[in-house]
């Protein structure tokens, strides 16, 4: 048995098993499909119909959707890989890939494990002995305390020893989760006590690790790669710099404004960590570079191949997948380092990289499920801050439950005039690159990583590469969930990013330019105008379309009376429609409400009023060019124009776009759609005739009972913790509405409950 | 022309025709002075129109919509544009403004029973005389008071009967019954699901002489209610408002009907009458809100909590009305071109061809020209009776046959006339009638050549053809000729005017003619002397009565029609009203005895 398992590490790779899903699924599928190497998906149930699912030759069903019912079940993936004959295993990023047990698991069930040596991934995992062992190679460390006494009195003299500011970290975990910066001594023990009371409630183990905080950092990270022969090289470097609490936003390479002798610096110096620790395959080796003395030091390795590797892939030119694969074999490395065209950089090729996100889940990745995952999808956080300085908990609660339901209904456009398709835009240039996981009308699962796409753009300079990633994102359009690509889009228009004033407190410094302030009346009158024009398009464009769909097919056959303008004996026909803005100016981001009249011109225009003063009457002439795309022209402009619309909450959701505008509003269900949701609006209408009597707590979605904390007929004081569900990754916390007594309580620890279960009452005494 | 034919008939043989070949020529001269003029003027008849219809469209004025809307209630347009399918035409009919004259009655008396009848619910008491004329007092009653009209849920076209609560409160005037029973007559014919928005106070009072007795009044609403159930033509009410007293069996002897709750309300008497009956005090709500006859007495069948559910249930009840198998041509849609062309030369240009004065003569071809699909038209006996131009056609995909008039009717022409109407009514082609028509020809040798006869012919064609018949009045109506071109009498599915057409039995300048001669002769046996002076104030006194009542609006105002239309309207009015009139099922004519 042993032969034959050293018969099969000997045979290459012919078939793969892929134990992940969504864009980075797709994505190693198309390298080992080039290869001419079989795929195999494994998919759980939420995953049935998904797009990495279609794209493979074979897909296993793995289980439900919690994650660790399915992508984190090793042995359910074993299986799968044993009923379908594959002989090697891609871990991706993310779910399994950083587990060291899983690795050696797969090795020992006789499959190759496309990723480094388990011993490796269990090394570079414990922070505290990763830094041990690379202090010992010789890799430069930030100067810190990384040892067993965890004595609040010992940790405070290393503190003061190390000099302030003092940044607090668990050895375990990761994503910022715990983290604090101590500015002064008399912080430090507040500090130190929160940061353990969340390492243990996050990722159970509550050892903290001292590091001297640096002020003005970047990130910048090394690729490198290892073959089990023990070469490793690296392929130069990505600065990740611009971040939000920790996680990364935007990633370019090379990293702008850096000599070559610090560059080959750094390379070595991640090459050495890597040796350390007997590297091979895929893996990045972070640094953080203090700019004020222009010292770097190790921060991490994170032992797999990353989300961010296509911004790497696309200045040396090379397919990382195809040479992860090739290690997995057993072959040398494909290049040696001297192979590896820096002469490119010296021609300053640049390129820049982005990630694309539901912001709302990125939201809820905060708390808990980072160890679940092995390690965090790091960007999932890169909005968190926006909401959480704008956004009451409310509405962070509301926009989760929008989430779950969704259906990304416009994901870039089918038509080429305007915006393109994912495929299009990778095809129609290499410089511009798209990977995703999802296509339109696809649902975005909430048990999983909400990042949508990856965009990733290439360009001969710096600022040839930011023209086009801006150009890049104006054709983004998604609609049905909330996304980042305004943020995006800001950011990379900001002149100091332009003039790479690139350090990790980078967003906030210019947090009031890239965010939305809803105080500035200014904008927020602008932002009003431009909407109303928008509306005014909207519903011409609502108009047009319905004259095209109504000429393709007349109802009851009767073309007759449904001819453009519809006939009106003497008169000209009218119609209202009425739109709701969703103004982010607004306070709470309430809508704004707009009516329109239209009439019908014998032209085939459209003359449309605001019903405000001040915006005059406009005559829209609108071309339907195709299912979502049209060509307006409005005084004496013309543009094309793209909707979107879905329907949630018996309401029809339409969005915009047009040159670089995006607004979205929400249109009260008319006769028509009426017509379709009656049965479904009375049994609603039926439902909220009762509502619940004061000091009932009901659930603020649908989670599961984690802890029960009072009982019935306790006595509680207002805003006492009764209860803690996890819903959405994370735990939420309960609270007493009033003082009183705890009467109704009948969910127990472990209960599933659904959206809007009563879950308890606080009678007032 | 005969050049084309002579090259094509060398090699022609026994195949089709070429292609072209049916296509009408322009036949307008631009630059002639009667162009000119004729645009001149007509472009102010139009205007005229448009500001009329405008006037209209606003309905009982600025106070009375907004009492209406602070009521949560929409105008009845808007009511009938949220109930039809969305980007749908409507054919809104006999839509002018009415003038009412009251000189039946006494003045006193009305203002009387206004006050009276003011503590009801309705509010049909903000009514505003005025003085236009000595002794006659008139008031405007626009559209009547009700809008009716068709189009199509979806997909199904239906009649819409609607009143307008802002004109008099939705009270019925003879006039309203008048036009509410013309809706009815044109749905029983076209078998057209009746659609009530009901919103108003019953009968008006102080014309109840007029309104309640006679066959042709309020009772027969009810009358063609129940007839029309029972051949199949769905009735359904929407009780929008109130529906008081008679009105009251409007929802009740409809199919299905709907409520809304706190506006609408159905009673046969209201609360002030109650009290007055039996001394019970109850509101209205209370007394016959939805909720008492939605869910205790079953007058009703669907509560709807606001306007726009009860629009949106009337809209449902359409949807599932199915109608299997009593569905007329237009389900199958035989003989329909989806693809049509549009006519070759502008439809505006009828505005000029139309002359506003009757005894300018133009050729009718040049109208059908832009009137039918691509200008083609196949003229059938186009050498013979010349002064009648027949033959077929598309309106908007849809064949017809049309019959328009060039001049004076003789014998020849009306044969050719019975003739054409005998063909399309075997094929079930609808006609169109373009009248324009001075009357059949006379004297001696007319006579001699049996005119009667020969227009007795066209006549009883006319009469007994079963297939759909539209009227277009584009110039004159007189005498016989109005009876041989389809007019009201004949009962034409539609009939239109143009706002220059004038209708009547003869000219004025004829009748005054006519009735001087008489007046003369009269005189002259009583041996009084009429001064030529006299005879001429006389003359003018008849021409100038003649001349008001022979005009579109006198003639809209009265309901002798369905509607003033603007001529470059006509070819899409006649293609909706073809397509109405197609819903029903082709009925076999029968013709009478022809006087041979």
């Amino acid at each position: 048995s042993s032969n034959e398992k050293s018969n099969q590490s000997n045979r290459k790779i012919d078939k793969l098993l892929i134990a992940n899903r969504g864009e980075i699924a797709c994505r190693i599928m198309r390298t080992a499909k080039r290869l001419g190497i079989q795929t195999v998906a494994v998919y759980s149930d939420a995953d049935r119909h998904s797009l990495h699912v279609k794209s493979a030759d074979e897909a296993v069903r793995i289980g439900p959707p919690p994650a660790r019912s399915s992508y984190l079940n090793s042995s359910s993936i074993i299986e799968a890989a044993v009923r379908t004959g594959a002989q090697a295993i891609h871990p991706g990023y993310g779910f399994l890939s950083e587990n060291a047990d899983f690795a050696q698991l797969c090795e020992n069930e006789g499959f190759t494990f496309v990723g480094p040596p388990a011993s490796a991934i269990r090394e570079m995992g414990d922070k505290s002995a990763s830094k041990r062992i690379m202090g010992a190679a010789g890799v430069p460390l930030v100067p810190g305390y990384h040892g067993h006494e965890q004595d609040i009195d010992v940790m405070k003299s290393e503190a003061d020893k190390i000099g302030y500011p003092v940044l607090i970290k668990p050895t375990h975990g990761g994503g910022g989760k715990g983290m604090r910066i101590v500015e002064s001594p008399k912080e430090f023990v507040d500090a130190f006590l929160g940061a353990q009371r969340e390492a243990a409630a996050s990722f159970g183990v509550n050892t903290i690790l001292l590091e001297k905080y640096i002020t003005r950092p970047r990130h910048i990270e090394v690729q490198v790669f290892g073959d089990k022969q023990g070469n490793v090289v690296y392929l130069y470097e990505r600065d990740c710099s611009v971040q939000r609490r920790h996680q990364k936003i935007i990633e370019e390479a090379p990293a702008p404004d850096i000599m070559s002798d610090f560059r080959s610096r750094l390379g070595q110096a991640a090459v050495s960590a890597a040796k350390a620790v007997g590297y091979h395959n895929a893996g990045t080796v972070e640094f953080i570079v203090d700019t004020l003395s222009g010292e770097f030091y190790f921060m991490e390795m994170n032992t797999r191949l990353q989300v961010e590797h296509p911004v790497t892939e696309m200045i040396v030119g090379q397919d990382l997948v195809e040479w992860q694969i090739r290690v997995a074999n057993g072959e040398s490395l494909p290049l040696g380092q001297s192979q590896i065209p820096i002469s490119g950089l010296n021609w300053c090729f640049h390129y820049s990289f982005l990630l694309i996100f539901c912001s709302s889940i990125a939201l809820s990745k905060d708390q808990n499920t980072l160890d679940m995952y092995g390690m965090p999808l790091k960007p999932g956080y890169m909005l968190k801050m926006w909401q959480g300085d704008f956004c009451q908990q409310q509405e962070f609660f509301s926009i989760s439950v929008l989430f779950q339901s969704l259906k990304l209904v416009c994901f870039c456009n089918k038509n080429s005039r305007n915006a393109l398709s994912l495929q299009e835009i990778s095809q129609f240039c290499i410089s511009v690159r798209v990977e995703t996981g999802v296509e339109e009308g696809d649902t975005v699962s909430m048990h999983y990583d909400p990042m949508i796409a990856k965009l990733v753009v290439w360009g001969e300079n710096r600022a040839a590469a930011l023209v086009k990633l801006k150009d890049s994102l104006s054709k983004f359009q998604v609609a049905g969930l909330p996304t980042n690509i305004e943020f995006l889009y800001k950011l990379a228009n900001h002149k100091a990013f332009e003039n790479s004033e690139l350090e990790t407190h980078f967003i906030d410094h210019f947090k009031d330019d890239l965010f939305v302030n809803p105080n500035d009346s200014v904008s927020a009158e602008s932002a009003y105008d431009s909407a109303k024009h928008s509306a005014a398009l909207v519903a011409a464009c609502i108009c047009e379309k319905e004259h095209t769909l109504l000429k393709k097919n007349p109802p009851g056959g009767l073309s007759v009376w449904y001819t453009h303008p519809p006939f009106r004996p003497n008169h000209q026909a009218t119609r209202t429609i009425e739109l709701d803005w969703e103004n982010e100016y607004h306070d709470n981001n309430n809508s704004q409400n707009l009516t329109l009249s239209i009439t019908y011109l014998p032209n085939g225009n459209y003359l449309i009023k605001t019903g405000e003063n001040g915006l005059p009457d406009v005559e829209v002439t609108v071309t339907h060019l195709g299912e979502h795309d049209f060509r307006v022209e409005a005084d004496g402009l013309s543009k094309n124009v793209n909707l979107a619309c879905y329907f949630k909450d018996e309401s029809e959701h339409i969005h915009i776009w047009h040159g670089l505008e995006h607004h979205q509003f929400k249109q009260k269900v008319g006769i028509d759609l009426l017509d379709n949701l009656e049965s479904h609006q009375h049994r609603n209408r039926s439902h909220d005739s009762g509502s619940h009597p004061p000091g009932t707590v009901s659930a603020p979605m649908a989670g599961l009972v984690v802890k029960v904390l009072v009982k019935n007929g306790m006595k509680v004081e207002e805003g006492q913790p009764m209860l803690v569900m996890e819903a959405m990754k994370m735990e939420h916390v309960l609270k007493a509405p009033t003082s009183g007594l705890v009467s109704g309580l009948q969910v127990t620890p472990g209960q599933q409950v659904s959206d809007n279960t009563v879950l308890f009452n606080v009678k007032a005494v | 022309i005969s050049s084309t034919q002579t090259m094509y008939s060398s090699n022609r043989g026994y195949g089709t025709q070429p292609q072209g070949h049916n296509v009408l020529p322009d036949g307008i001269d631009r630059t002639s002075d009667s162009f000119i003029r004729n645009s001149k003027e007509m472009e102010s008849v139009i205007s005229q129109l448009h500001s009329r219809i405008n006037q209209v469209t606003q309905g009982g004025g600025a106070a009375a919509i907004k009492r209406h809307k602070s009521r949560n209630k929409l105008l009845p347009r808007e009511r009938i544009d949220r109930l039809l399918d969305s980007s749908s035409s409507f054919l809104e009919l006999s839509q002018n403004f009415q003038i009412i004259s009251l000189e039946s009655y006494d003045k006193q008396q009305s203002l009387a029973n206004v006050v009276s009848s003011s503590s009801s619910s309705v509010h049909f008491f903000y009514i505003q005389f005025k003085l236009a004329g000595h002794e006659l007092y008139e008031e405007c009653l626009p559209s009547g008071g009700i809008i009716t009209g068709i189009g199509p849920i979806h997909g199904k076209l239906c009649m819409f009967i609607a009143n307008d609560a802002t004109v008099k409160g939705g009270t019925y005037y003879p006039i309203t019954v008048k036009k509410h029973l013309r809706a009815q007559e044109i749905a029983a014919k076209c078998r057209l699901p009746c659609i009530y928005l009901v919103d108003s106070g019953g009968a008006f009072l102080p014309k109840q002489a007029d309104v309640f007795p006679d066959k042709d009044n309020f009772g027969r609403v009810f009358y063609n209610q129940a007839l029309m159930s029972s051949e199949g033509i769905p009735q359904i009410a929407l009780v929008l408002g109130s529906c008081t007293a008679g009105g009251a069996y409007i929802p009740a002897m409809a199919d299905e009907s709907v409520m809304v709750k706190g506006n609408g309300t159905i009673f046969l008497a209201g609360p002030p009458l109650v009290k007055a009956a039996t001394g019970e005090e109850v509101s209205s709500e209370d007394l016959g809100g939805a909720d008492v006859h939605c869910k205790i007495s079953g007058v009703s069948d669907y509560l709807a909590q606001d306007e726009l559910h009860a629009l949106c249930i009337g809209r449902n009840i359409v949807k599932n009305l199915h109608m299997a198998g009593n569905e007329g041509v237009n389900s199958n849609l035989q003989g329909m071109i989806s693809d049509y062309k549009e006519p070759l030369y502008d439809v505006k240009e009828l505005q000029s061809i139309a002359p506003t004065d009757l005894k300018q003569s133009f050729d009718i071809r040049s109208l059908i020209a832009r009137i039918v699909d691509g200008s083609e038209f196949d003229e059938f006996k186009q050498l013979y009776g010349t002064t009648l131009v027949t033959g077929f056609g598309r309106i908007l995909g849809q064949p017809v046959g049309i019959i328009g008039n060039n001049g004076v009717l003789f014998c020849e022409s009306a044969l050719k006339g019975a003739h054409f109407i005998e063909l399309c009514s075997q094929r079930n082609i609808p006609l169109v009638f373009l009248q324009n028509i001075t009357g059949f020809m006379v004297g001696s040798k007319s006579e001699a050549n049996g005119i009667a006869k020969a227009g007795a012919k066209m006549v009883m064609a006319v009469s007994c053809a079963k297939v759909p018949k539209i009227t277009i009045v584009v110039g004159g109506s007189f005498g016989a000729g109005n009876y041989a071109m389809c007019g009201r009498a004949y009962s034409p599915d539609f009939m239109f005017f143009w706002p220059n057409a004038r209708i009547g039995v003869m000219g004025g300048a004829q009748a005054a003619g006519v009735m001087s001669e008489i007046e003369k002769s009269k005189k002259k046996k009583e041996g009084i002397q009429w001064s030529k002076e006299d005879e001429e104030k006389s003359k003018a006194k008849f021409v100038e009565a003649y001349d008001k009542e022979s005009s579109a609006y006198y003639s809209t105002a009265r309901l002798w029609d369905d509607g003033v239309i603007d001529p470059a309207d006509t070819r899409k009015i006649l293609g909706l009203c073809i397509s109405a009139s197609n819903n029903r099922t082709p009925e076999p004519t029968t013709f009478g005895v022809f006087r041979m």
